[in-house]
């Protein structure tokens, strides 16, 4: 047995190598990045050869690890919680065909929104589809999930969601493994009836997966991550996933008694919960998300039994914590020095030298020719474009979406309809929105801040990479307005000016500003350096 | 034995390398770890923070209490502050001196220096100028390392070896820069 010293993150990853997949799928998205980042630089996983590079999105990757299944081989494909949104047709319908060999869905949460645009819980994924789910409470069962997940998935022929949060994905502790799993032989069989879904198979397919609920509620019944704290008193607690920790530490800490059942699978173990229920008079759910369990257990006539989010007791909105917990418990908070008054906010900003700033830079000079200056942004680093000193940017909303938003306010009149969207971006979910703007010949300019990275994650390879020209002409733009434009301040005057031309031109036209993210150009020195 | 460290500074100074060090060496000492860091968006010049837990009992929860962190370990002193209602009474503030100015109303430096030390808590302050003058700028976070090594509950030379694992892929000069690094701030560890 080895022990190593990891992020929840990279547990699953080594979790995986050592269940025997054959293959990850991923688009990188905090807080799950370092899932596929692990496999990609382990030196197992290459001698194994798992199949490891990113994919334009999280659909794509989701439908090429189904496929991993489909032909028997294990697979897992990571997301964090708003890829799943990219890739939920894929997803639902997986619930219908099921799989051949194992396949798990790695799902990151982020609540309190560190790094996104909402706090979305996945566990409703998991509802939806009808899918089992695993919430691990620590990084140990993270890795065991992962195991236990691509056994489940095979047994039940189904995939199986794991879902993490930012502090369980982006926490180190020590991880011991065990036993690996060999990788599973190619075994494609035909099966018609289960893999194509006219209507005529998917009606009996959806009817099977239904059908599986009682066995899957009894499985959870017998989770291996299902436990019972005993304790004394009329008041106790039900906590899933992280939220175990939080409970436990304010127990530890304050030498507490009351029992705790401890939720880590999904659908919900009814016997266990049922007995949980009648033993005491007030159950204080703990979960990390939505009150969802919670919300489940009051029912419609609110059962005054519970407690939860939805009371107050604990917060309704951002992550647990264990000052909250404590207080939920009944604890009183520790006397604590205060911030002196004078503290200030430290937000984050666009490095210095970045790209980014001179394009902006650029882009505002040309906008203020203009009396209205709406400008479309998408998701990356340039989000911060929206912040001073910029403000450059006036809407963003989800990846790819300022291509077709800047499309739909130009159609309704809008000049300029300027769009900015990164090159990782472009071609995760920017391509096709392109497509319908030449298609309509609108009126519209597309900046693609090419940095050749993607970049807000940490600086993975960008699939666009030295192809977002072909790309942009492939897909119909005239190319005499497909400009390129280097993004420096000595070219700020010459910038102002292309940027200019194309705003006014009656068409779509793209503008490439190219120049290296200076992150990831610093990490190549440093490489090239050490080689 | 339980510690709770807080590490904090300004996203790309390197205290995830201080708490590499800690975490490595914690593990060669056959205790639990828990770290929690922070990724993603706030890395690009915005604070973070890292909650580093030892202990030889089971860690729960990734993240400490309010009131429950035995050290600070800051590369810059607001950021030392910003973590002030995590500090137990106890608690003891290893900082570097030097501000790290990225904002436009960054307050009074000589205000956030002296409010540390009038904080009433233990505190080391750690010349930043003098260490990048004698060593290297680069090398101010195993300098921190080093200034908690003989107070964190973990054998000092287990702390060292843990450097030198660390750096060992840069090579020897790397290695003796940083073991240097480290054997300054143990130094000042003494001054408490």
């Amino acid at each position: 047995m080895k022990e190593s010293l990891l992020l929840g993150a990279e547990a699953v990853a080594l979790g995986a190598i050592d269940a025997g997949i054959s293959g990850v799928y991923a688009y990188p998205g905090t807080p799950s990045t370092e899932i596929t980042e692990f496999i990609q630089k382990s030196k197992e996983a290459k001698e194994k050869n798992i199949r490891s590079k990113w994919c334009c999105n999280e659909k794509t990757a989701y439908e090429a690890a189904l496929g991993m299944s489909y032909a028997g081989k294990r697979s897992i494909v990571c997301m964090k919680h708003v890829g799943l949104n990219a890739c939920a047709d894929a997803f639902m319908n997986s619930a219908i065909t099921g799989t051949n060999g194992g396949l798990v869905l790695v799902v990151a949460d982020d609540p309190s929104q560190h790094s996104s645009q909402n706090e979305q819980d996945s566990r409703m994924y998991g509802k939806f589809s009808m899918l089992p789910l695993l919430e691990p409470s620590n990084q140990q069962e993270a890795y065991e999930c992962v195991h236990y997940g691509l056994d489940l998935s095979e047994q039940m022929r189904l995939p199986v969601i794991l879902r993490v949060t930012t502090r369980l994905s982006h926490s180190r502790s020590v991880i011991k493994n065990r036993k690996c799993h060999e990788q599973n032989p190619l075994q494609a069989k035909l099966e018609i009836n289960r893999w194509v879904t006219l209507p005529g198979f998917a009606k009996k397919q959806y009817k099977s997966l239904v059908e599986k609920q009682e066995e899957l509620e009894s499985i959870s019944e017998q989770s291996p991550f299902l436990k019972l704290v005993n304790g004394s008193g009329k008041k106790a607690v039900i906590a899933c996933g992280l939220a175990f920790n939080y409970v436990m530490e304010v127990r530890q800490n304050n030498n507490l008694d009351f029992p705790v059942l401890k939720i880590s699978q999904y659908p919900l173990p009814t016997k266990q919960i049922a007995d949980f229920l009648a033993k005491y008079d007030e159950v204080l759910v703990a979960e990390e998300g939505y009150p969802i369990v919670e919300e489940y257990l009051r029912g419609f006539s609110n059962n005054p039994k519970i407690k939860g989010k939805l009371d107050g007791v604990l917060n309704r909105i951002g992550e647990l914590n264990p000052d909250v917990m404590a207080i939920a418990l009944g604890v009183e908070p520790t006397k604590a020095a205060e911030m002196p008054s004078f503290m200030v906010n430290r937000p984050p900003a666009l490095c210095n030298g970045c790209s980014h700033r001179d394009t902006f830079e650029a882009l505002n000079k040309a906008m203020s020719q203009f009396a209205d200056r709406h400008v479309f942004g998408d998701i990356g680093c340039y989000t911060l474009g929206a912040l001073k000193p910029f403000e450059s940017i006036t809407a963003t909303v989800d990846m790819g979406a300022s291509i077709t938003m800047a499309k739909g306010a130009a159609d309704a009149g809008l000049h300029p309809a300027v769009a900015v969207i990164g090159d990782s971006t472009f071609t995760h979910s920017g391509m096709t929105g392109l497509l319908d703007a030449v298609n309509e010949n609108t009126k519209m300019t597309v900046i693609i801040s090419d940095n050749s990275t993607t970049a807000m994650t940490g600086g993975q390879d960008s699939a666009g990479t030295n192809k977002l020209h072909l790309i942009c002409k492939g897909l119909g733009v005239d190319e005499k307005h497909i400009r390129t434009i280097l993004p420096l301040k000595s070219h700020l005057d010459e910038n102002v000016q292309i940027l200019t031309e194309e705003i006014n031109y009656d068409g779509v036209s793209v503008i490439l500003a190219q120049r290296e993210c200076v992150q990831t150009a610093m990490r190549n020195k440093k490489k090239k350096a050490n080689d | 034995m339980i510690k709770n460290i807080i590490l904090s500074g300004v996203g790309g100074q390197g205290i995830l390398t201080i708490a590499s060090i800690i975490d490595l060496a914690a593990m060669h000492s056959g205790l639990n770890v828990k770290q929690a860091e922070v990724h993603g968006m706030s890395q690009r010049g915005g604070d973070v923070q890292s909650n580093l837990r030892i202990s030889d009992e089971e860690i729960y929860s990734d993240l400490i209490p309010k009131g429950k962190a035995d050290i600070i370990l800051a590369m810059e002193p607001l950021e030392a502050l910003r973590y002030l209602p995590y500090l137990q009474k106890d608690g003891i503030i290893i900082t570097a001196s030097a501000p790290f100015k990225n904002i436009p109303n960054y307050p009074d430096e000589n205000q956030v220096i002296e409010t540390i030390k009038n904080s009433g808590f233990k505190h080391i302050i750690i010349d930043s100028d003098e260490i990048a003058k004698n060593l290297s700028a680069r090398s101010l976070n195993v300098v921190i390392a080093g200034a908690v090594a003989p107070i964190i509950g973990i054998d000092s030379n287990v702390m060292k070896d843990s450097v030198k694992e660390l750096f060992a892929a840069k090579g020897e000069e790397i290695v003796a820069m940083n073991v240097k690094a480290f054997e300054t701030g143990v130094e000042y560890n003494k001054n408490l």
